[in-house]
């Protein structure tokens, strides 16, 4: 998309060219771009992964890999699909947009934007070379899922691990500075009328993310770092024998990994809040209500995290707690739902591409969120916790729900971005196939899960064997109609769709980014607008 | 809408498995515990509730999806908030949530009255199998026994196809745990290295077994039968072959079980002094090997590359006799290597040793003796 | 600010501002990890989390013994892999009454021909009980040394609080003997090539 901008680029500003601009690149939407393509590459690596793991586990017995390496594929998807794919997407798209949805020319720290981009290829390469390593018969890569509980990451973990954390550090100063970032060009750059309630959603949902981001990930550092003075330097923070405490790993982690999974959710409600109204050419229902609603979540994700720790033997009061404050988390989700049909209701509709998204967004991550209420019931967490329904729901809510609302932004934004339309009848064919597929994919996983299949095992009993057998057909499926996405875009970035999109692109499109001319210009407003 | 998709996914089930459909299972089991008969009902009442909840939703979706189109030639409205109607889809949700809590947690209040217990079994997670005490308590019966997958050749790929992968295809033990029916047995978890989970989804019971700590809950059963569970918290390599396998057993048949271990032991005790001959001795070894080793080593004595060294020609194996029982008995601390000797009795312990100093080609020729394990203590 | 035109009525000012701000709960968060480990102590202290039990107790008087009510004790031991040594309770079970004094003892044997170092880590079912079971003497307090085949008693003395909630009738003391964290590469590694 990168060399449509430079075709049809008219302005006055003065761009570097080759390499360096994109090694000591500082305008926000190259940044993007970067961000949006290493997302795309770590979605195809991450979904290799899968497909390992769902051919091995097509039929009972071992065909393919060892238990030891499947427990590799398992970590290492989980870690690139959150951290590889869904964050620096959505990162990405705050680069894009953001500075374009406020009336700003840029971000407000486009250095810092460089580094904390360029951090990612790094911490990236770590983890993969420990894979490359493992499958080159040099030790084992990271072993112990995405979780990393102590003491099977620490004491038992793989020499690997000191690379992992390293990783994880990096990772960590990226989104830290990623969201410093976000904050500052949002409380500083907003044009002039720009009052915060007069905001895109979108915005508005990234602006909670990054504080959450902000308060999180720390908190991950922090255990990471516990987790390398435990195996190099002989403290004893996660070891009981030395006085420390395994289940104390999990609480730590579970402050991070809670607020995490909003995090990887809010700006996905952003972008669905774009698409509904702009498709349903009708002013998004309760647009303070989504705004609280968003904050709302975000302040109870940091009070609900031992939901996930219900089996390590909580005092009741404690299971009782945390089972009342997870259900509360219903409610916002529910009223954002409720939402996006009435914004829907009485509307008048088309379905082009990102709109048949988000309308399978709204479908799917429901069934995501009704599984979640299910799971938050303590005494029925004892039979569903660790099994593949877990697996089930975390997929409808990550994939159906965060990964369906990236798509549908890209098709909503990619005209804005290169200056063409997107060739449709590929987004239909991308979209029927994808939703298709998925449903094939992950539906099945609540039945065996709810039959009694744990997670993370590379082989299993013969009474779930069809339904593993559908749920790896789904997989391969799934997979593959991505690569009708890839060819999409790039069809789109060099331009050979015949159609150009307008400015405006969409009829029902309002907000400053659609005043901008298609391709948006390399600064974005180097005069600002000024906001009824 | 989940029933929906429940029944467009048996369809697409028909059509792609040619052979018989086995018992697959879409539901949770209702079990035979309170506990899990518990958790059965709230887990229908929620799942019922939430369709009820996603009908009306989707409905209301899908009407407006149908009729509200532009091709349709709908115009769209001009309306974009209700303080009303946000506040009823605020409560009403409120609502249905303490419907919901209101029985979760009487449920969950139930399953933590430990009151009443009239017996404990101690059960502890290894990697990879899981260990049951009897010796606990008031009615402590001097009785431990591993519990291990009996098909170490489910744990390859070289070798996993030489299973027979029946009804029971790795949920089938070597010692099951035995328990009386009608009797409320606290069960203790704990673990030997990293956390494991015991769970059986027929009682209801997950619990975490953590190193160094200690986790209680209960199980009453009321029928005699066998009931088959999994360790359901990654536990490193083997985690998907840790089989949990309980048999009830009527109150009489317990204690005849009970008389009947007890015997046992002594035998063991009295063949432990008895010379045996390197026949019996690799027989019994390959045995114990199977049981304990091959989770690691493998069935073949090659070991995982780069993860479980080998034992096929190794200098451990080869080497010294009394380095060779010292390894077993006392584990390589700082390596997965664990210190046999408190998991082993004299004979198994002889037995397995001399099996590995002779099989796959090692063939040293020596054998070690129950005495000479017993000299070790 | 190269690349960025001047906008509006931002300026480097402001971003720094917000920086500072935001470092400052940056790092704020990463002190909070790390306070999250003694605030999870006290956590367990006051609620019994995960079976914890406390620290060293001492009486300034004895508390009154409640006759009425008796409490079940079981006492369990065990090792953490790699430690190779004997270790169990001599006596499985006592029945006490709340507030009276109650001295057991565990038997450990190391059964190497070199010492070892071992820590014996606590816990008590159910956890919620675990507040109420304090001990004035116990062999988990300091870490403990077995030469080569030394055989050792190792006395607990307790009382459990009569404040112990009603429905609590049978507690359970467990011990984990793990080997000492860093000191195992001494004792064993004259067994590997």
């Amino acid at each position: 998309m990168s060399a449509v901008i430079e075709e049809h680029h008219d302005h006055h500003d003065h761009k570097p060219t080759g390499i360096g601009r994109w090694l000591f690149s500082t305008n926000h939407k190259d940044i993007g771009t970067m961000y949006l393509w290493f997302s795309f590459l770590m979605f195809f690596i991450g979904g290799t992964l899968a497909l390992v793991i769902r051919a091995e586990l097509f039929e009972p017995g071992l065909q393919f890999v060892e238990p030891e390496f499947f427990n590799q594929m398992t970590t290492l998807h989980g870690l690139i699909m959150v951290f590889g794919v869904i964050m620096p997407a959505f990162v990405g798209l705050a680069n894009w947009m953001v500075p374009m949805m406020i009336g700003a020319p840029d971000m407000a720290l486009p250095r810092m934007n460089n580094w904390s981009f360029w951090l990612l290829p790094g911490a990236f390469g770590i983890l993969i070379a420990s894979l490359i390593m493992s499958i080159m018969g040099m030790g084992s890569a990271p072993n112990f899922g995405w979780t990393f509980y102590a003491p099977l990451s620490t004491t038992y973990g793989p020499a690997s691990t000191d690379y992992f954390i390293f990783s994880v550090h990096l990772m960590g100063i990226s989104s830290i500075m990623g969201s410093i970032n976000i904050i500052a060009t949002i409380m500083n750059m907003r044009a002039p009328g720009m009052t915060y309630m007069k905001m895109p959603i979108f915005v508005w949902t990234w602006f909670i993310t990054a504080y959450l981001l902000i308060a999180v990930m720390p908190v991950l550092a922090g255990a990471v770092t516990m987790m390398l003075t435990d195996r190099n330097f002989g403290t004893s923070f996660f070891n009981a024998a030395g006085g420390g405490d395994p289940v104390m790993f999990q609480h730590i982690f579970w402050f991070f990994g809670h607020p995490e999974v909003y995090i990887m959710i809010l700006p996905s409600f952003g972008i669905i809040s774009e698409i509904v109204p702009t498709f349903a050419r009708k002013k998004i229902f309760g647009y303070s209500s989504m705004v609280y609603a968003t904050a709302s979540i975000a302040f109870l994700s940091f009070i609900v995290w031992a939901h996930h720790m219900f089996t390590t033997g909580m005092p009741v009061a404690g299971e009782l707690f945390f089972m009342y404050a997870t259900m509360l988390i219903a409610v916002p989700t529910g009223v954002k739902v409720f939402n996006w049909v009435s914004t829907m209701w009485k509307g008048s509709m088309t379905f082009e591409t990102p709109m048949l998204f988000a309308i399978a967004f709204i479908f799917l991550f429901t069934i995501g969120g009704f599984t979640g209420l299910m799971l938050c019931i303590t005494p029925a967490d004892f039979q569903y916790h660790d099994t593949y329904f877990v697996v089930a729901h975390f997929h409808y809510v990550l994939v159906t729900g965060a990964a369906f609302g990236i798509m549908a932004g890209v098709y909503f934004w990619l005209p804005k971005w290169t200056g063409n339309m997107y060739d449709e009848t590929l987004g239909k064919w991308h979209f029927w196939t994808s939703v298709i597929s998925v449903n094939v994919l992950f539906f099945p996983m609540h039945f065996v899960g709810l039959a009694g299949m744990p997670r993370r095992i590379p082989d299993y009993s013969l009474q779930f064997a069809e339904f593993n057998a559908m749920a790896s057909v789904g997989a391969f499926a799934f997979g593959f109609c991505q690569l009708i996405f890839l060819y999409n875009v790039i069809k789109t970035a060099r331009g050979k769709t015949s159609v150009k999109a307008t400015g405006q692109v969409w009829e029902g499109a309002h907000g400053l980014e659609w005043t901008l001319p298609s391709p948006a210009p390399f600064h974005s407003f180097t005069t600002p607008p000024q906001v009824k | 809408m989940i029933a929906a998709m429940r029944v467009a996914g048996l369809l697409g089930l028909m059509l792609l498995s040619g052979e018989s459909l086995a018992d697959y299972q879409l539901n949770m089991v209702p079990g035979v515990t309170e506990f899990s008969q518990g958790a059965y009902e709230i887990h229908t009442m929620v799942m019922w509730i939430c369709v009820v909840i996603g009908i009306v939703v989707f409905g209301a979706m899908i009407y407006s999806i149908i009729n509200h189109r532009k091709s349709k030639g709908a115009v769209a409205a001009d309306f974009h908030e209700s303080t009303t109607l946000e506040i009823i889809w605020t409560i009403i949700p409120f609502v249905i949530l303490i419907v919901m809590a209101i029985p979760a947690t009487k449920v969950l209040l139930a399953m933590e009255d430990v009151s009443g217990t009239e017996m404990s079994v101690k059960v502890t997670g290894y990697q990879w199998k899981w260990h049951y005490d009897y010796n606990v308590g008031e009615k402590a019966e001097e009785i431990s026994f591993f519990s291990n997958i009996t098909t170490p050749d489910s744990l390859s790929i070289a070798t996993s196809g030489n299973v027979v992968k029946g009804d029971n295809y790795l949920t089938d033990v070597d010692n099951r745990m035995i328990i009386p029916t009608d009797t409320k047995v606290r069960l203790l978890f704990t673990s030997n290295d990293v956390i494991h989970a015991w769970w059986l989804p027929q009682f209801g019971v997950k619990k975490d077994a953590i190193p160094g700590f200690i986790n209680e809950s209960w199980i009453s059963v009321p029928e005699p039968g066998i009931y088959r569970g999994k360790c359901a918290e990654l536990c490193g390599t083997n985690h998907g072959f840790m089989p949990i396998v309980v048999e009830a057993l009527s109150k009489e048949d317990y204690a005849a079980w009970v008389d009947g271990q007890k015997s046992a032991a002594a035998e063991v005790a009295a063949s432990a002094s008895k010379t045996w001959s390197k026949a019996d001795l690799m027989a019994k070894g390959e045995q114990v090997y199977a049981t304990f080793c091959a989770g690691c080593h493998q069935a073949n004595g090659e070991g995982l590359p780069n993860v479980f060294p080998g034992l096929k020609g190794s200098a451990v194996a080869t080497g010294d006799i009394s380095k060779h029982l010292d390894v077993v008995f006392n584990g390589v601390a700082g390596t997965a290597m664990q210190a046999f000797g408190g998991q082993l009795n004299d004979v198994d312990m002889a037995a397995v040793v001399t099996y590995e100093r002779n099989a796959w080609g090692n063939d040293v020729g020596d054998m070690a003796q129950p005495s000479d394990v017993k000299a070790m203590r | 600010m190269t690349a960025q035109p001047d906008n509006n009525h931002s300026g480097g000012d402001d971003n720094k501002k917000v920086v500072t701000r935001l470092m400052f709960i940056v790092i704020g968060m990463f002190a909070f990890g790390f306070a999250l480990v003694p605030i999870y102590d006290v956590f367990c202290d006051i609620t019994g989390l995960n079976g914890k039990t406390q620290g060293q107790v001492s009486f300034s008087e004895q508390p009154k013994v409640d006759m009425t009510r008796e409490v079940h004790i079981q006492f369990v031991a065990s090792l953490n892999e790699s430690m190779p040594w004997e270790f169990h309770p001599m006596t499985k079970t006592v029945t006490v009454h709340p507030g009276e004094s109650m001295k057991i003892e565990y038997l450990a044997r190391n059964m190497t021909d070199h010492a070892i170092i071992g820590n014996a880590v606590p816990s008590v079912a159910p956890g919620l009980a675990a507040p109420y079971f304090q001990k004035t003497e116990c062999f988990c307090f300091t870490e403990q040394k077995l030469e080569a085949g030394e055989e050792k008693r190792m006395p607990v003395v307790f009382v459990v609080d009569p404040e112990l909630p009603e429905d609590v009738e049978t507690l359970t003391l467990s011990y984990t003997f793990f080997i000492k964290p860093g000191s195992e590469t001494i004792t064993t590694s004259a067994l590997h090539p």
